[in-house]
């Protein structure tokens, strides 16, 4: 169930905006202009943008302002990229960064 | 070149940009959010005569007036560096390098982060984040939530969340830890609710204020303090509930309390689980100010104001050369009042540069900020007159060393 507040009772209401088209983990979601990554994914119900990359946790935005990094994603192959500041564009490509290895810790993993 | 670079395109640096353009100054502003406003976007509230301050309408207003005047706007554009080059500032942002020979940094102020066990979970965000996400993004942030950390800050917003459709549960505490300090204590949160007393709806708070001057009403009051809580707007403020934890697998489920003491100890055998798909976390406000540090600015401590903040004096200059700063990384207060420091700090670069045609305007300027402040609905801390004063001084003993 969509999450967007199209009416406000001291804002108003939401002026018609065009929708975009874009994946994250590959799948298709829709955006409206004006959107950033973070918040068209949270209206599609999407709250985990990246998992740790040392332990796999799962992790979504914690500021929403560009302060904490928490939102990091990779948008058309570039890395940390904040959710939180950037727009959604037509044709975009979101991933959440993955669990990287750890070889030279105790007990961490190669791959 | 421009004459005049201004960091930030909040209140504070649109009000600046605003000021130095009328005298004739060329300005450039960089921010990195996506579009001009700052923390003021996501503003809304209704001040005791009812009408309502909407950030959104506030920003879109400073914007086009800056635009009108040739103001030039970059957004998306993150600054990482100062330097100084010559008799100039060297800016280095995501998008290039920059020079000016004036220079005002208005970055404005970060959220003090609390951790609380289980915070890393998905649907756990700070308070301001859910207020860009509801008002400005128009998302709702999830149906039911709770928000802990109880001050002016995240009373407002609560608030804002609920006139948006999203329920908030409870208002509680946090965890009694180093990090929490104050904000654990019953104690002392009566004391800062009191500070906004005069705009809650609720009789126990409202009466409160006139009430509880005295330091043993407010002790009896703590201790008296409904266990069901106060409601303000209707919604439960918990002064006697703490978070011990946030649980849940994948995302927020619910966050397990408990009740504790005056002092903010948990009292055993009262622990609760409270259902819910999101939590916020109310940490308080402090400067953003690493690029003043960078540049090489001397700082002050002053908890009044937030934290540690650059030296300037009443001119919001500060001690190096053609280095200028306004709005919250000077001190946390409201909107308004770093709209009015903004407005001193491009009179003073006009100043600076022989471009002011009428030195009045200036000293009207200040006496302005002196009005806004006291005036101001929301006060974030009860001694910023106090901690003005003294960066004052601090600023002047360092220019005569
Ligand atoms: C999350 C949050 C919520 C708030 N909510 C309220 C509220 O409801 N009511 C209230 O009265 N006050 C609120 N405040 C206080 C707020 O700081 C002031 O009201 C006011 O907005 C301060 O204005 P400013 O111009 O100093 O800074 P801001 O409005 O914060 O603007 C600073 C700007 O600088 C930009 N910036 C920062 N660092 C960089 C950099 N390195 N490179 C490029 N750009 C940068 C930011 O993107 C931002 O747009 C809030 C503050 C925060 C942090
Ligand atoms: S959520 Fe903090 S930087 Fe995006």
């Amino acid at each position: 169930m969509s999450q967007r507040i199209f009416h406000h009772p001291v804002l108003g209401s939401m002026e018609e905006r065009t929708a975009l088209q874009f994946q994250f983990n590959g799948a298709v979601y829709t955006a409206y202009e004006g959107e950033t990554i973070a918040g068209a994914l949270l209206a599609a119900g999407v709250r985990t943008l990246r998992v740790h990359e040392e332990t796999g946790a799962p992790r979504g935005i914690y500021c929403n302002i560009g302060h904490c990094y928490e939102c990091r994603v990779h948008v058309d192959g570039i890395p940390t990229v904040r959710a939180c500041m950037t727009l959604v564009t037509e044709g975009m490509c979101v991933t959440a960064g993955s669990v990287l290895p750890t070889p030279l810790k105790k007990g961490g993993h190669a791959k | 070149m421009n004459d005049v670079l201004v960091i930030g395109a909040g209140p504070a640096g649109l009000s600046a940009a605003i000021a130095a353009a009328r005298q004739g100054l060329s300005v450039k502003i960089v921010d990195e959010f996506y579009r001009p406003g700052g923390r003021l976007l996501g503003q809304l509230h209704e001040e005791p005569d009812g009408v309502w301050w909407n950030g959104l309408a506030e920003a879109a207003r400073l914007d086009q007036e800056a635009r009108a005047l040739g103001v030039n706007i970059s957004c998306g554009v993150s600054v990482y560096d100062i330097a100084r080059c010559d008799d100039r500032w060297r800016i280095s942002t995501t998008e290039g390098e920059w020079e000016s020979s004036l220079l005002l940094i208005a970055t404005g102020a970060s959220e003090a982060a609390v951790p609380v066990p289980g915070w890393t979970l998905p649907g756990v965000m700070s308070i301001g984040a859910a207020q860009v996400m509801t008002n400005v993004q128009r998302v709702r942030v999830g149906k039911k939530g709770v928000v802990i950390g109880v001050n002016i800050l995240s009373v407002a917003i609560a608030r804002e969340l609920q006139l948006a459709g999203v329920h908030v549960e409870q208002l509680i505490l946090p965890p009694l830890s180093e990090v929490s300090g104050k904000a654990g204590r019953p104690h002392e949160i009566m004391r800062s609710l009191l500070r906004v007393a005069h705009l809650a709806p609720s009789p126990v708070i409202r009466l409160g204020s006139k009430l509880m001057g005295s330091a043993w009403m407010q002790r009896l009051a703590v201790a008296f303090f409904p266990s069901k809580g106060v409601r303000m707007w209707d919604m439960p403020i918990h002064l006697r509930t703490a978070a011990l934890e946030i649980v849940g697998t994948s995302q927020v489920e619910g966050v397990r309390t408990a009740r504790v003491t005056p002092e903010g100890l948990p009292i055993p055998g009262t622990e609760q689980l409270i259902p819910a798909d999101f939590v916020c976390i109310a940490g308080g406000l402090s400067p953003l100010a690493e690029l003043a540090a960078i540049a090489g600015c001397p700082f002050a401590y002053v908890p009044a104001l937030g934290g540690h903040v650059p030296l300037h004096d009443e001119y919001m200059k500060t001690p190096l050369p053609g280095l200028y700063v306004a709005g919250n990384i000077t001190g946390i207060e409201s909107a308004r009042v770093a709209m009015s420091q903004g407005t001193v700090a491009g009179l003073s670069m006009a100043q600076a540069s022989g471009l002011l045609a009428d030195d009045s305007l200036l000293s009207q300027a200040q006496l302005q900020v002196k009005r806004v402040r006291q005036n101001a609905t929301i006060q974030f801390h009860p001694d910023i007159a106090a901690g003005r004063e003294l960066v004052g001084q601090m600023a002047a003993a360092w220019t005569a060393r």
